[in-house]
């Protein structure tokens, strides 16, 4: 039930809305927002964390001394990120490890472009250009969200991330001008990525559950199509520039749109392997499971030996 | 090469060699730690090690003048051309081993280094110097992780005190000099190991002994590292880290 004074603080909240500034941490806001921020930001922080699996893949086996350290910085880099955006969303008052049990209970979703096997050393290449591209169009959108702690994030993550998506190019265009064998190899990294690349916008407007409100409360900027479109318009020429051929025949200039045209994605696929049954998604849970359990004797340990820590200090100020 | 110069070769070689495979072995860990933070410290602290390697191999390839790059040093010579000493490939094991394996790195390399650092050959003691401020970081890093896990749980405790069982018969090898390092050091160009150990042991044992942990005199166990007699396990690391070039030989990346 609203009381007189949450309907002031609507007001006041629905004004700053209006006005372009920021929510802060401690200002009054609807229930309604925080679990929306709460669910898009914990989303976009394990889509970080599993996100370093695909590519973890190859850093024992990177070509090059050079690609290895580069690919490992990048993880490293995509780790950070999650612990901002971790860190970001505790200020709405979820701890980290609820978001980590959420995630590993399924309750919460991360991208499901991570669902895909990295098979060849091109989808390293692929991924940074086309994933980390595709999230650096909605990225750029989110710096202007109206969470403040969630738009500062974005600031610094954007940064990162267009070098990412230089060195997967990097990687891709070395391959797409190397041997046959590497060409082939570019070409076919690009096939299986470009669609989940797509699907990586979500649903169409018409079908999006939750883009409504979250556009009203300026959550997102911009709609789903719409950055969709933006990514294939800037993608389609860098395609031409690596020679490779395009992923889908049906993408062809629309002089009066001004846009490019490309065909319909497989919306079966994609909500199949959002409800959990693509190549990988048992595995990257497993991992995330596995590794979190292995290391649970450790932070015990931590916890222990705080608590004894707290205890000689207590003593000795006795 | 002369024979000064092949010595020399060999020392930067054995030198990048324990640099890139305990790079490697520290990298497995990303996407496997206990809190993403120590996810991100491993893969800082093998990201330094990388660049040590590169350094080294770098100037490695240089003094031998054959056009060879950092590459083919890397990922073009086999399990018995790897020189580097043991304790480095040995693989991560819990999250005990591997901090107690670098806390001993971590303790030799910041004395290692400080006087490589001092080296008559400036490109050796330009990459020493660089070098041993990386090692002071990981050591103020490895210590807490130490004590924590000393007197944290008994589980923490006794799976620190079995990674010292298992790390002390390598320990040795990391103060054993050959001749031809011994010329190097009479050159002024290399450092003397040997004379570092029990200055290492001293530190060691005092340190570990704060958390009533004892920890024997390092002896000379097992080596054969820098002869390229290695463990079984380098070669499983090997093929894994040079799939690429070995399977597509000779292509640019």
């Amino acid at each position: 039930m609203q009381t007189v004074d949450d309907a002031e603080q609507q007001v006041e909240f629905d004004r700053k809305i209006a006005e372009e500034q920021k929510i802060e941490p401690t200002d009054w806001m609807p229930d309604d927002y925080r679990k929306n921020l709460v669910r898009q930001m914990s989303q976009h922080a394990h889509s970080e964390v599993i996100g370093m699996q695909p590519e973890g893949n190859w850093i024992t086996r990177a070509p090059t001394l050079r690609r290895k350290a580069v690919l490992l910085a990048k993880v490293q880099d995509e780790a950070g990120h999650g612990l901002y955006l971790y860190s970001a969303t505790e200020t709405l008052g979820t701890s980290r490890s609820e978001m980590i049990e959420a995630l590993q209970t399924r309750k919460a979703k991360y991208a499901s472009i991570f669902n895909y096997p990295t098979l060849t050393w091109a989808d390293v290449g692929a991924i940074g250009w086309l994933v980390d591209g595709a999230a650096i169009v909605n990225q750029i959108s989110l710096q202007r969200t109206s969470y403040g702690p969630y738009s500062r994030a974005m600031i610094r993550i954007c940064k990162e991330e267009s070098f990412h998506q230089r060195q997967g190019y990097e990687i891709m265009y070395s391959l797409a001008k190397g041997s046959p064998e590497q060409k082939q190899m570019a070409q076919d990294a690009m096939n299986r990525f470009w669609w989940p690349s797509l699907m990586m916008f979500g649903p169409h407007d018409s079908d999006s559950a939750h883009s409504g409100r979250s556009m009203k409360w300026k959550i997102k900027r911009q709609s789903n199509d719409d950055l969709r479109q933006k990514f294939i318009d800037q993608t389609v020429p860098q395609i031409e520039v690596l020679g490779l051929e395009m992923p889908d025949p049906e993408i062809k200039w629309n002089e009066e749109r001004g846009h490019y045209d490309s065909g319909e994605i497989d919306w079966e696929e994609f909500y199949q392997v959002i409800n959990g049954s693509g190549p990988c998604n048992h595995q990257r849970l497993k991992h995330h499971i596995n590794a979190h359990e292995k290391g649970e004797w450790v932070r015990e340990a931590v916890r222990a030996y705080r608590v004894k820590q707290q205890e000689k200090s207590a003593e000795n100020a006795a | 090469m002369n024979q000064q110069q092949s010595n020399l070769y060999r020392f930067l070689v054995g030198l990048g060699d324990d640099a890139v495979v305990l790079s490697h072995r520290l990298s497995e860990w990303c996407s496997n730690g206990p809190y993403l933070e120590e996810d991100i410290a491993l893969s800082n602290i093998a990201l330094d090690y990388i660049g040590r390697a590169r350094m080294f191999y770098q100037y490695a390839v240089e003094v031998e003048g054959k056009g060879r790059t950092e590459d083919d040093i890397a990922y073009l010579r086999t399990e018995r051309e790897y020189t580097n000493l043991l304790i480095h490939e040995l693989p991560i094991n819990d999250f005990a081993f591997t901090m107690v394996r670098q806390f001993f790195v971590d303790v030799f390399y910041c004395e290692y280094l400080e006087k490589l650092s001092q080296s008559n050959d400036e490109r050796i003691a330009a990459i020493a110097a660089k070098a041993v401020k990386e090692s002071r970081y990981h050591l103020k890093r490895s210590e807490p992780w130490i004590r924590q896990l000393s007197e944290g749980t008994d589980e923490s405790r006794r799976r620190i005190q079995a990674a010292l069982v298992e790390l002390e018969n390598f320990v040795g090898e990391l103060f054993i000099m050959s001749d031809w390092e011994k010329e190097l050091v009479a050159e002024g160009v290399a450092v003397d190991r040997e004379v570092l150990q029990s200055g290492w042991d001293k530190y060691v044992q005092a340190f570990l002994a704060q958390s009533e942990i004892n920890f024997p005199d390092s002896q000379l166990q097992i080596r054969g590292g820098r002869d390229g007699i290695h463990t079984e396990h380098l070669g499983h690391m090997l093929s894994e880290m040079q799939y690429m070039q070995r399977a597509y030989p000779g292509l640019q990346w």
